[in-house]
């Protein structure tokens, strides 16, 4: 890899790391996995004038469920500590489903959920895993933290709404209120391959009745898609066929697909229809005693 | 008496020995081009195209020649001073080395930088300026050969439109009468889609130029050293023994390193400029965008059809996309390859192809990729063909074959297309593969799965395919006759160092060729090594691609260790105090006949050679071959493919792969079956996800490895293999060529697979890659699906 000429500095705390931030401004780019951003240092298609390498920042590398019942993921958490993690599986489905399918083994080793998040890849799949989830984003920098709906971080293909010389330092899911079911399913083209369609459920139920539903949408879009009127149209509803396939409908009416060479826009949308009413069908809800 | 050698144990003929050359690759102390490193060298860095066709108005290199250790900012126009802004192409055209007039594919060469290290380099080319005029740009053979399509090679005299050549073969009239009686004839029209070999290793050189000398010494990814040996010194005016080309260990070819790139070219002006070692190393992106495809043929085909499945005749036209240049390192007489070994397996009286090469503003190639020049093309068409004609007839399409597949006692035959087919037993391989796959009980499975719902297919491919050009008759590359070369030289203590013009990029030789010797010799496989690639010491070939290795090389192998051998039986009639007609030979050993305890080594024999030879005869054990073969060699193979289709989403799944391979003897039955593995993984991936397409305005979509997808073992379904052995005829072990035969006969039986489980659509056909989206598509609308890159529509 021959990238532009940079500078490169590993701080050993978040404030050194604050430090070097502030003082490079818009010029300085955090590295986390490096599972995006070296592959543009390579094509030129970025060329910061610094490199923050936040690797050595051990304290960022960890998730953990708080008693209140949210999760909360560090920024060095990688993309295998979740797939791996004991934590998710049943408690939080979404997040389980969707962690073997983000990439492929060995940038699973490396990438981070935070850094998806920050680089806001319309085809990254933690943005609507964490939009269907309502999570939310820490970020920090040499003035304090403020805390960012994922909702209102991923504002843009490749843009998040960091300001110049912050640092996201954690990722946040809430604690289901109600029982939680979700899935993410993703059609991709080989493993390791980036979502020709990616769709992220997340419902809580309570009784049989849908007391929050997020559904959002990968790679059918310039931005990750939350599919509002969908999840509305579940609310307060049973998980009936008819109520199913209203939603299924809504999410591909929802979707701003591109025809390109994974697959015509009316070929997604379809695919987008399809995994919804998969992903509501298949959940066999705890009937109360 | 001294025990028999137990041939297998000592590593000869059917030993599944471990691949020596795997020791040092897995270790990490292969010697790749890139592991190169000279004193003093400086690296060099190409600055590509970024338009499809475009008039360049100006080039402004000040701004890189200011960059503190730039050494050398070249043009085509300081190249054409030299005579080199073109170069001749191994199928007698020209292709630009830096574009001098206009640039005709996206990623074409435009200029390059030398410098101290590789990161200047590229700083360097990104402040070169160019000013570029935008041209109309051609994508696809329907748009380049329409009466007023813009010319793209302007720089041809006397071309007047983009067609790049024209060919045909077959009995026209014989055709058209047996079309004027046949029952029924059934039509089949598809495009083959771009690939490219994507070996892991890129192209690179390092081209060293020593002026107190004269000699040239070029390090580089060749496949073919001595055909670029003779190439250098036709284009760069040096004589041929001041020229010498290395080529080290290759990570992967697969055609892709058999051309001549512009890069080579510029690496080795640069050194001759710079008085310097010039190291290129190419990266992926320019490795995809402008290195040597596969594929990218249109078939339109028919074949006549009597009412009880017997084929009468085939008619095939065929227009290949070259590409900007027509750069194919194929066998001369061939413009379109070996396309017309189509239907070889089938028992046909008469056919008749045309084919036309059209120039596009695409990267040029077209023969590279695991293939014996355009027999993939071939032989998909042909298994597409003979299952859409089964369908047509409402026959099963393995009594179609049945009917139709030349019986063993019917050889040799020669084919419609001239061909000489000389052995096979095709209906055993064919029974085979039907019974492992449970032809009959899946077919049940089928119909009870169809009554559910679900859609279950079953493909089946058939072929034979002609490797190991060639035969100096019909086949030369730039006049140069496609036989092949080994040399044996035996030591004293009876190890040996073999050469051969052949050149291993993964099939093994050092492994395989060193069995040759043992099965020949007695010698222990270990105590033989290989080397390959430096032309200054190895005996003159031709390469290695086309899977020709084995059947020309590794023929060369078995007869110069006879030449050998002979010597040594009269070193042992010596040593005996025998005549030599007294003389036996077991592997390993010469003894008197009828006292068989009286005997010699094979080593004690080499050690004579040195040490009391008989008066007269010349010292020494070594001798040399160049074998030209009678024929090609031509396997056959049976793969069948099951899958289920998801008709909600197009996604398609493998559910068996059987693979019945007759390459005639293995020598290293476990090398074998890794190349038929490795072919039938490219051969689903060109079936389900590969190809590299470009859009309308001619961008590459696939110059990158997110685009262009290779396989992985999560996805690649497993492979269940077999195996029929009917020794080749000619050759001197009886092996055949086989590298290929996977990648060239498995995509047919993935897609026939597919279309089989959609039979009751009415759709025949959906062009490679059989994307989910291609699938639903089909489904929804009941019509073929075509894979013709789109043109714009303003
Ligand atoms: C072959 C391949 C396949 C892939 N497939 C998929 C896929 O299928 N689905 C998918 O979702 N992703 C995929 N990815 C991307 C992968 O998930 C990345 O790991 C991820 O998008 C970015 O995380 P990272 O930690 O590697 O970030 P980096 O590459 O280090 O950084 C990415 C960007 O985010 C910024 N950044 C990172 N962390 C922070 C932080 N804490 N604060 C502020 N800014 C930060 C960086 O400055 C940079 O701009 C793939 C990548 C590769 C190489």
């Amino acid at each position: 890899m021959y990238p532009p000429r940079l500078r490169y500095v590993a701080p050993k705390s978040l404030d050194e790391a604050f430090a070097v931030m502030a003082e490079y401004g818009d010029d300085a780019k955090v590295l986390a996995g490096g599972q995006s951003l070296v592959p543009m240092l390579k094509l030129r298609f970025a060329s910061p004038a610094v490199l923050v390498d936040i690797n050595g920042l051990s304290d960022l590398a960890y998730h953990r469920a708080e008693s209140d019942g949210s999760l909360r993921i560090g920024a060095l958490c990688r993309h295998v500590d979740l797939e791996r993690s004991a934590l998710l599986p049943g408690r939080y489905p979404t997040m389980a489903a969707a962690a073997p399918q983000v990439a492929d083994p060995i940038v699973r080793n490396r990438g981070t959920v935070v850094g998806s998040l920050c680089h806001a890849d319309p085809q990254g799949d933690w943005a609507s895993v964490l939009l269907a989830l309502n999570g939310q984003v820490v970020v920090a920098g040499k003035d304090g933290r403020r805390t960012i709906s994922v909702a209102d971080f991923v504002v843009g293909p490749f843009q998040n709404s960091l300001a110049a010389g912050e640092i996201a330092v954690e990722a946040s899911v809430p604690a289901a209120k109600g029982t939680p079911y979700g899935s993410y399913l993703k059609l991709e083209r080989r493993v390791g391959d980036f979502a020709t369609v990616g769709v992220a459920v997340a419902i809580e139920t309570s009784g049989l009745q849908i007391s929050r539903a997020g559904i959002a949408l990968t790679g059918v879009g310039p931005n990750t898609i939350q599919a509002i009127e969908a999840e509305q149209a579940l609310i307060g509803q049973a998980l009936e066929p008819d109520v199913i396939a209203r939603a299924a409908g809504l999410a591909a009416g929802a979707a701003r697909p591109r025809s390109d060479h994974r697959g015509s826009a009316e070929y997604k949308r379809h695919v987008v229809e399809t995994f919804v009413r998969r992903a509501l069908s298949s959940y066999r809800l705890a009937v109360p005693a | 008496m001294s025990q028999a050698l137990d041939e297998v144990k000592i590593g000869g003929l059917g030993s599944s020995r471990q691949r020596v050359e795997d020791a040092r690759f897995i270790r990490g102390r292969g010697n790749y081009i890139d592991d190169l490193k000279l004193p003093g060298m400086l690296h060099m860095e190409i600055l590509r195209s970024p338009l499809a066709h475009a008039r360049i108005i100006s080039i402004d290199t000040s701004a890189a020649w200011a960059i503190p250790g730039v050494r050398l900012v070249l043009t085509g126009e300081m190249a054409a001073q030299r005579n080199l802004a073109w170069m001749p192409t191994l199928s007698y055209d020209t292709q630009a080395v830096l574009a001098t007039d206009k640039v005709r594919f996206q990623g074409q060469e435009v200029a390059c930088v030398v410098a101290d290290d590789p990161y200047i380099a590229k700083d360097a080319c990104e402040a070169i300026v160019v000013e570029y005029e935008p041209l109309p740009v051609i994508v696809n053979p329907i748009q380049s050969l329409a009466p007023d399509a813009p010319l793209i090679r302007d720089d041809k005299e006397g071309q007047t439109d983009n067609v790049c050549y024209r060919w045909e073969v077959g009995d026209k009239q014989g055709t058209d009468r047996a079309f004027a009686q046949a029952d029924h004839i059934s039509r089949l029209k598809l495009h083959y889609p771009r690939s490219h070999p994507s070996p892991i290793e890129c192209c690179g050189s390092v081209a060293d130029y020593n002026a107190a000398t004269g000699k040239l010494t070029v390090y580089m990814t060749t496949q073919a050293p001595h055909i670029i040996r003779a190439a250098v010194a036709l284009v760069a005016e040096l004589p041929e023994h001041m020229i010498r080309i290395v080529s080290p260990d290759l990570g992967g070819g697969f055609g892709n390193k058999v051309p001549v790139y512009p890069g080579y070219v510029c690496s080795i002006l640069g050194s001759i400029l710079t008085g310097k070692p010039v190291k290129w190393i190419e990266d992926n992106f320019g490795n995809l965008i402008s290195t040597g495809f596969g594929r990218d043929m249109y078939l339109d085909s028919e074949l006549a059809l009597r009412k009880d499945g017997k084929i009468l005749a085939v008619r095939f036209h065929a227009d290949t996309d070259q590409g900007a240049f027509f750069s194919d390192a194929q066998p001369s007489k061939f413009k379109i390859g070996l396309v017309h070994s189509a239907f070889a397996c089938y028992d046909i009286p008469v056919g008749h192809i045309t084919a036309r090469g059209a120039y596009t503003n695409k990267a040029p190639g077209g023969v590279a990729y695991r293939c014996s020049f355009r027999v993939t093309e071939a032989m998909f068409f042909q298994e597409r063909m003979i299952q859409a004609a089964a369908a047509d007839l409402g026959m099963d399409q393995a009594q179609f074959r049945r009917i139709n597949l030349r019986r063993a006692d019917d050889f040799p035959a020669r084919t419609p297309f001239g061909f000489l087919v000389d052995s096979g037993q095709y209906h055993k391989c064919l029974q085979l593969g039907l019974d492992a796959i449970g032809y009959e009980d899946f077919k049940r499975e089928q119909a009870q799965a169809r009554s559910r719902g679900r859609r279950l297919g079953i493909g089946i491919s058939t072929m034979t395919e002609p490797l190991g050009a060639g035969n100096s008759r019909e086949y030369d590359i730039l006049g140069i006759k496609m036989f092949d070369s080994a040399e044996l030289r035996v030591h004293p203590t009876g190890k040996a160092i073999l050469r051969t013009g052949a050149k291993t990029q993964g099939q093994g030789h050092e492994t395989t060729w060193a069995q040759i010797v043992s099965h020949e010799l007695g010698i222990p496989a270990d105590d033989v090594i290989v080397e390959e690639g430096d032309t200054d010491t190895a005996p003159f070939g031709m390469g290695t691609y086309a899977s020709r290795s084995t059947p020309v090389a590794g023929a060369a192998v078995s007869m110069v260790a006879r030449k050998v051998r002979a010597k040594a039986r009269k070193l042992a009639a010596h040593l005996l105090e025998v005549s030599e007609e007294d003389i036996e030979w077991e592997l390993g050993r010469f003894y008197v006949r009828g006292a068989a305890r009286r005997g010699v080594t094979i080593q004690e024999c080499a050690m004579a050679a040195y040490t009391n030879m008989p008066d007269g005869m010349e010292p020494g054990l070594e001798n040399n071959a160049y074998y030209d073969p009678p024929n090609l060699t031509w396997p056959f193979a049976c793969y069948i493919a099951t899958v289920e289709v998801d008709p909600e989403t197009g996604v398609w799944d493998v559910l068996r792969v059987v693979a019945v391979d007759d390459c005639g003897v293995r020598i290293n039955p476990m090398i074998v079956e890794g190349q038929i593995m490795g072919g039938l993984a490219e051969a689903y991936a060109m079936a389900n996800m590969q190809f590299m397409t470009y859009d309308a305005d001619g961008n590459m979509i696939g110059a990158n490895y997110i685009d262009y997808l290779l396989p992985t073992a999560w996805e690649t379904p497993g492979f269940e293999l077999h195996e029929v052995v009917t020794p080749c005829p000619h050759h001197p072990i009886g092996a055949k060529g086989v590298g290929e035969c996977a990648a060239v006969g498995g995509p047919a039986a993935f897609v026939n697979a597919v279309m089989n489980a959609l039979e009751d659509t009415g759709v025949r056909n959906i062009d490679m890659p059989v994307l989910p989206d291609r699938v639903w598509q089909a489904i929804q609308t009941g019509r073929d699906v075509s894979g013709v890159p789109p043109v714009r529509q303003d």
